[in-house]
C-alpha cells in the first residue's frame, strides 16, 4: 500500500539522524501594547491602507447607521446570515435569510444578485488589518461572504487584538471551524506586478465599528 | 603586535600591491607583520567548485601554518568566510576531531584587513590621506558572510580629503562569483554590466572593495569598455598618504 | 515566445538556457522592474517588525521539527482529516498522484475541474494528465489564466507570469476573450478575467487545489492567495481535491501566527495577503461535502533522507529568493528548466528529479547569499549549493570521461600546486613566462583559451604583475621578514 511505502521512506530517512534538541519557538512579539484606543486607530488606518471604509457607532444606534451606511451607497438589497441579530435590520433595505443548514441555503446564482452582504465576525487584528470570519450563525456560511461585491461587516470593538499571535490565541477553543482572513479587498500583482484590487470575491468593504472606547462620531 | 598575514593565493600572484599596501600601514601603525612562506591557499575555490576532497588537505594546511600566530590578518573577506563557514563543516564531515580542535581555537585570531582595524585595534581613522572620488563596493563575503557592515565605510570616512560617493544597490553581488564567472560567464558578465553602469553614474575615480575578487572582475569590464576608472583594494586607500 | 521545457529531463543546462534567454532584453527588463517592485515593497514591511529575525528563527524550527517528525505529523494529520469527514490517499509518485485524482473525479462524475494555482501540481504534471483523459481544466488565476491562454510555463513561483507585461496580456485576452476593445490598463485586464471566470466558479463542480500549510494537530489545510479565486474554488464545488507534498505539515494550528507573518511579507510584501482560508474537513451546509487531499511524495523522502540538504524541504514557497537573486534577476525562471526556479530550484530540483537530470542546476549561482538572507525559514541555500556541487563533482569521479574534463583537470593540477610552496612559486613563475603571448601592447589579455576564453568573453585580465607578493616579501631586509 502507497500509504505504507511512503510512511516506511520517511522513517528510514529520519532514522539514524542526530536530531538536535528542538529550541525554544519564542522570541516574537506575542502581546500587543498598545492601549484600546490606539489599537482601533491602528486598525481603522490599516484598513484605509486597503481601501477599506471604517464608520464608528453606538452600540444603540447600529440599526440606524447600518441603514444610513447602505442607503448612502445604494445598497438596497441585501442578504445575511439568519443567525445575524433581528435588531440590525432596518426596514428601509430588502433583506434575505440565508440559511446554513445542509441543503437550505440560498443558490449561488441568488446570492449573486443581492447588492451585498451583511455580518458580524469572530475577531480582527489591528497590526495587519485582518478580520477574522469563523463562519458561525452571524458569519454565515463561505460562499455568502465571497459572491457578493459588497460586505458590510459589524465588528465590536474588543474583537479587535493587536498582534496575529492575540488571534490565534482566541481561536484556539474552536481551531477546526472554517476560518477565514480577509485583509482587504480582493488584489492580483500579476500584470507588471502593479496592485489591481478587485478580482474575485467582495470588491468593496465597508466595516462598522461599535463599542464603548470611541465615542459615537457623525456619519459622514 | 606580531600580525600574521595570509595574503591569500590570488592576492599574492596578482595584486601584490594589496599586500604592499596592508604590511605598509600595520608598519606605520607600529606592528610587527610576519609572513609564514609556506602558505598557498585556503582552499575556496575547490570547496566551492565541488572539490571538497581537495580542499580538506588545503584547509588542514592552513590550519597547522597559523595555529601559533598571534593574530592573523587576510585582505580578503572571502577567504575569511571559507575559514568561518567551511572549515568547522570540513572538520566534521571527515570526523577530524584534532582539526575540529584547531579551527575552534584559531578563528578568534583570524581577522579580515577592516576587521582587523576596527574590532581587533580599534581603530577607525588610520592617518590616511587619498584625495580622489571614491565609491565602495560592498563584497557579498564581506556583507552577508562577515557582517562587516559599515566598518569599511567608517574606515573610508576618516580618509583626508577622500569624496566618498554612494554607489547605487552597492549590495548586490557584480557576478564574479569564483568560478561561476567562467562556468556562467554570459550571466556573469550581464550581473556586472549592471554593476559597472551603476558604478559609472557615481562618475566617481575609484572603485574599491575588501575583496579584489570583485574588484579584478570589475576592473575587467572596465578596461575593455576604456573606462578610465580604477578599481583598488580598500587596503590601497587606507595606506595611501605617507607621501603628502 | 519560445517553447520552454520544464521538465528537468529534458531542459537545455542552465548556462545554455540562461545564454539565449539574456538575448530577450523585453523579458529582462520585465524580470527586472517585477522584482525591484517586490523586493521594495518586502523591505518595507520587514523593516516595520522588530522582530523579524525571531520570527524567521521561530519559522525555521516550526519546519525542522515538523520534518524531523514527519512520520507522526502525517499520521496525526492523517487521523484528524479523517475524523473530520475528509478522504486522505497517499501518492508515492507523479504518476500515482495523477492517477488518484483522475479516479476521484471519475467517481464524482466531473467531467471539467477549476483550479487554484499549485506549484505541486505543476510539478506532477497534474494538467497534461488530465486533459489526456479528457478533463477540461479551467485555471483561476490570474497569471495561470494569462499562461493558460498563451499556452506557456510560469516562470515565477509567485508570480509566474511575471515574464509578460500589460501589452502583451492585453493582446492575448482581447484574442482569446474576444474582446477587441480591451485596452492594456491592468484594471481593465483584471475586470476581464473577473467575468470571464465567475462564470466557470458558478457552474463547475469539482475544484483541484494544492495546500500552503496541512495542520497535524486539527487536521487542517490552509491556502494563503490574493485574488479571491482560491476561496472560490475551495467553497463552491461540491468536490474538493487538494494535493499537497509531504513536506508541507506543520505540527500546530498556532503555528500559523508565524507563518502567516512571514509568509505574506516574504511573499508579496504585504503585512497580510487578502484571503487566508483554514478548514477542518467537511462543515455541513458550508463547502465541498466530498473532500480529498493527496498526500504525495514524488522524491521528498529521498531529500529527507540526505542531513545537509534536508533544509531544503522546509521552504515555504514565498520566492522571497527569486526575488533577490541576481542571477534570477538577470534569466528569470525560464532557464531553470523546472518548474521550481531561481534559488530553491537549484537546490530543489537536482533533489527531486535526480541529481543527473540537473547537474548545471547548483552552479547557477554566484554564492553572494542574498537568498539566505531573506529567507524567512533560514534555509542555507548557499551551503546546499556548494554541498550539492559536491555531489555532481563525486558523481564525476573515476568516469573516463572526467579524465579529459578541462575543469577536472585544472583543479586537480591546482590542488597539488597549492599542497606545496615551492611548486606554488614555481606555477607563478611559470604563469608569467606562459601569458606572454597573449598579453597585449596595453599590458592586458584580451583573450584566453579554453575555459580561461570564458572570462575574456567580456571582460580583460591584467597581465600578472611581474613581482609577486611573496617575491617581494623576501626583497624586504631580515630586519623585516626578508632574505636581505
Amino acid at each position: 500500500m502507497s500509504r505504507e511505502v511512503v510512511l516506511n521512506r520517511v522513517r528510514s530517512a529520519l532514522s539514524g539522524s542526530n536530531h538536535e534538541p528542538i529550541a525554544p519557538i519564542s522570541g516574537y512579539r506575542l502581546t500587543g501594547i498598545l492601549t484600546d484606543e490606539q489599537r482601533v486607530q491602528l486598525f481603522e488606518s490599516r484598513l484605509d491602507d486597503y481601501g477599506a471604509r471604517v464608520f464608528h457607532s453606538s452600540r444603540q444606534n447600529l440599526r440606524e447607521n447600518i441603514a444610513t451606511t447602505l442607503l448612502e451607497g445604494k445598497k438596497l438589497r441585501m442578504v445575511h446570515p439568519a443567525g445575524v441579530p433581528e435588531s440590525w435590520l432596518d426596514d428601509r433595505i430588502f433583506w434575505a435569510a440565508d440559511s446554513q443548514s445542509a441543503g437550505d441555503g440560498l443558490p449561488y446564482t441568488q446570492i449573486e444578485g443581492f447588492d451585498g452582504v451583511l455580518t458580524g465576525a469572530t475577531a480582527a487584528v489591528a497590526e495587519s488589518g485582518s478580520i477574522v470570519l469563523q463562519h458561525s450563525l452571524t458569519e454565515g456560511r463561505r460562499a455568502l461572504t465571497l459572491l457578493p461585491d459588497y460586505h458590510l461587516c459589524i465588528l465590536y470593538e474588543h474583537q479587535i487584538v493587536e498582534t496575529l499571535p492575540e488571534c490565534f490565541g482566541r481561536l484556539k477553543g474552536s481551531a477546526t471551524r472554517p476560518t477565514t482572513f480577509i485583509s482587504g479587498p480582493s488584489a492580483t500583482a500579476d500584470i507588471e506586478m502593479t496592485r489591481i484590487k478587485g478580482v474575485h470575491g467582495p470588491r468593496f468593504l465597508d466595516v462598522l465599528l461599535f463599542g464603548s472606547v470611541v465615542p459615537l462620531t457623525s456619519m459622514p | 603586535m606580531r600580525i600574521s598575514l595570509f595574503i591569500t593565493c590570488y592576492n599574492d600572484t596578482l595584486f601584490p600591491a594589496t599586500g604592499k599596501a596592508v604590511v605598509s600601514l600595520l608598519e606605520r601603525l607600529g606592528h610587527t607583520v610576519e609572513f609564514p612562506l609556506e602558505q598557498t591557499c585556503c582552499g575556496q575555490m575547490h570547496f566551492n567548485t565541488g572539490y571538497r576532497r581537495e580542499a580538506y588537505p588545503l584547509a588542514k594546511r592552513f590550519l597547522s601554518i597559523f595555529q601559533d600566530a598571534e593574530v592573523v590578518c587576510i585582505p580578503s573577506s572571502s577567504c575569511v568566510a571559507m575559514i568561518r563557514d567551511c572549515y568547522p563543516a570540513l572538520a566534521c564531515e571527515n570526523n577530524d576531531e584534532k582539526m575540529a580542535q584547531e579551527v575552534d581555537s584559531l578563528l578568534p585570531r583570524i581577522f579580515e584587513f577592516t576587521e582587523l582595524l576596527t574590532d581587533h585595534l580599534k581603530l577607525e581613522d588610520v592617518g590616511a590621506y587619498f584625495p580622489h572620488r571614491v565609491t565602495y563596493h560592498a563584497s557579498c563575503h564581506g556583507l552577508r558572510s562577515l557582517h562587516l557592515g559599515d566598518k569599511p565605510l567608517r574606515l573610508l570616512k576618516n580618509v583626508r580629503e577622500i569624496s566618498l560617493i554612494e554607489l547605487q544597490d552597492a549590495d548586490r553581488c557584480c557576478g564574479f562569483g569564483g568560478t561561476f564567472a567562467v562556468k556562467n560567464a554570459e550571466v556573469s558578465a550581464a550581473m556586472l554590466d549592471d554593476k559597472v553602469r551603476a558604478l559609472l553614474d557615481t562618475r566617481a575615480e575609484v572603485c574599491t572593495a575588501c575583496d579584489n575578487s570583485c574588484l579584478m572582475h570589475i576592473q575587467g569590464m572596465l578596461h575593455r569598455q576604456h573606462a578610465t576608472v580604477r578599481a583598488m583594494h580598500i587596503a590601497e586607500i587606507l595606506a595611501a598618504g605617507t607621501d603628502r | 515566445m519560445t517553447l520552454v521545457t520544464l521538465d528537468p529531463r529534458k531542459a537545455k543546462p542552465f548556462p545554455k538556457a540562461a545564454a539565449e534567454l539574456l538575448r530577450d532584453t523585453q523579458l529582462r527588463k520585465n524580470v527586472a522592474h517585477a522584482t525591484d517592485v517586490i523586493q521594495r515593497k518586502r523591505a518595507a514591511v520587514v523593516a516595520e517588525k522588530e522582530d523579524w529575525q525571531a520570527l524567521r528563527s521561530a519559522g525555521a524550527e516550526i519546519r525542522k521539527e515538523a520534518l524531523r517528525h514527519l512520520d507522526t505529523y502525517l499520521e496525526q494529520f492523517e487521523q484528524q482529516f479523517i475524523q473530520a469527514g475528509g478522504h486522505v490517499h497517499w501518492a508515492e509518485d507523479a504518476v500515482e498522484a495523477q492517477r488518484i485524482v483522475l479516479g476521484i473525479l471519475r467517481e464524482a462524475q466531473a467531467t471539467e475541474i477549476i483550479k487554484i494555482k499549485s506549484m505541486t501540481t505543476a510539478e506532477i504534471e497534474l494538467n497534461q494528465s488530465l486533459e489526456s483523459n479528457g478533463i477540461r481544466i479551467y485555471e483561476t488565476d490570474l497569471a495561470e489564466l494569462i499562461l493558460q491562454l498563451g499556452a506557456e510555463q510560469p516562470s515565477h513561483i509567485i508570480a509566474p507570469a511575471l515574464h509578460k507585461n500589460r501589452q502583451q496580456v492585453r493582446e492575448l485576452f482581447s484574442r482569446e476573450m474576444h474582446l477587441p476593445d480591451l485596452t492594456d490598463e491592468p484594471a481593465a485586464l483584471t475586470e476581464a478575467a473577473r467575468l470571464y471566470l465567475r462564470e466557470k466558479f458558478l457552474k463547475v463542480k469539482a475544484a483541484v487545489c494544492g495546500a500552503n500549510f496541512l495542520i497535524a494537530e486539527t487536521g487542517s489545510i490552509c491556502i494563503v492567495e490574493s485574488e479571491g479565486n482560491g476561496r472560490m474554488c475551495l467553497t463552491l464545488p461540491d468536490t474538493l481535491i487538494a494535493i499537497a507534498g509531504i513536506e508541507k505539515v506543520i505540527p500546530h494550528f498556532s503555528d500559523l501566527e508565524v507563518l502567516l507573518q512571514t509568509l505574506p511579507r516574504s511573499a508579496t510584501g504585504e503585512r497580510m495577503n487578502p484571503y487566508n482560508s483554514v478548514w477542518t474537513g467537511v462543515t455541513p451546509g458550508d463547502g465541498p461535502q466530498n473532500l480529498h487531499v493527496v498526500l504525495l511524495d514524488n522524491g521528498r523522502s529521498h531529500v529527507l533522507a540526505d542531513e545537509i540538504s534536508r533544509q531544503t524541504l522546509q521552504c515555504i514557497r514565498c520566492a522571497a529568493c527569486l526575488n533577490t537573486c541576481p542571477v534570477f534577476r538577470q534569466t528569470g525562471g525560464h532557464a531553470y528548466g523546472s518548474v521550481y526556479s531561481g534559488p530553491i530550484g537549484a537546490i530543489l530540483t537536482p533533489q527531486l528529479y535526480r541529481l543527473e537530470h540537473a547537474l548545471s542546476l547548483p552552479y547557477a549561482s554566484s554564492l553572494c547569499g542574498a537568498c539566505y538572507e531573506v529567507c524567512p525559514v533560514k534555509i542555507n541555500i548557499p551551503e546546499v549549493l556548494v554541498y550539492l556541487r559536491s555531489r555532481v563533482v563525486d558523481r564525476n569521479r573515476g568516469k573516463l570521461a572526467s579524465v579529459f574534463n578541462q575543469e577536472r583537470i585544472g583543479m586537480k593540477m591546482m590542488a597539488r600546486i597549492f599542497l606545496s610552496p615551492q611548486r606554488f612559486e614555481a606555477a607563478q613563475r611559470m604563469a608569467r613566462v606562459l601569458e606572454k603571448p597573449l598579453v597585449g601592447k596595453d599590458g592586458w589579455i584580451h583573450w584566453l583559451p579554453g575555459l580561461g576564453g570564458q572570462w575574456t568573453v567580456a571582460r580583460d585580465l591584467e597581465a600578472f604583475p611581474a613581482q609577486t607578493f611573496r617575491e617581494w616579501w623576501q626583497s624586504r631586509p631580515k630586519a623585516k621578514g626578508g632574505r636581505q
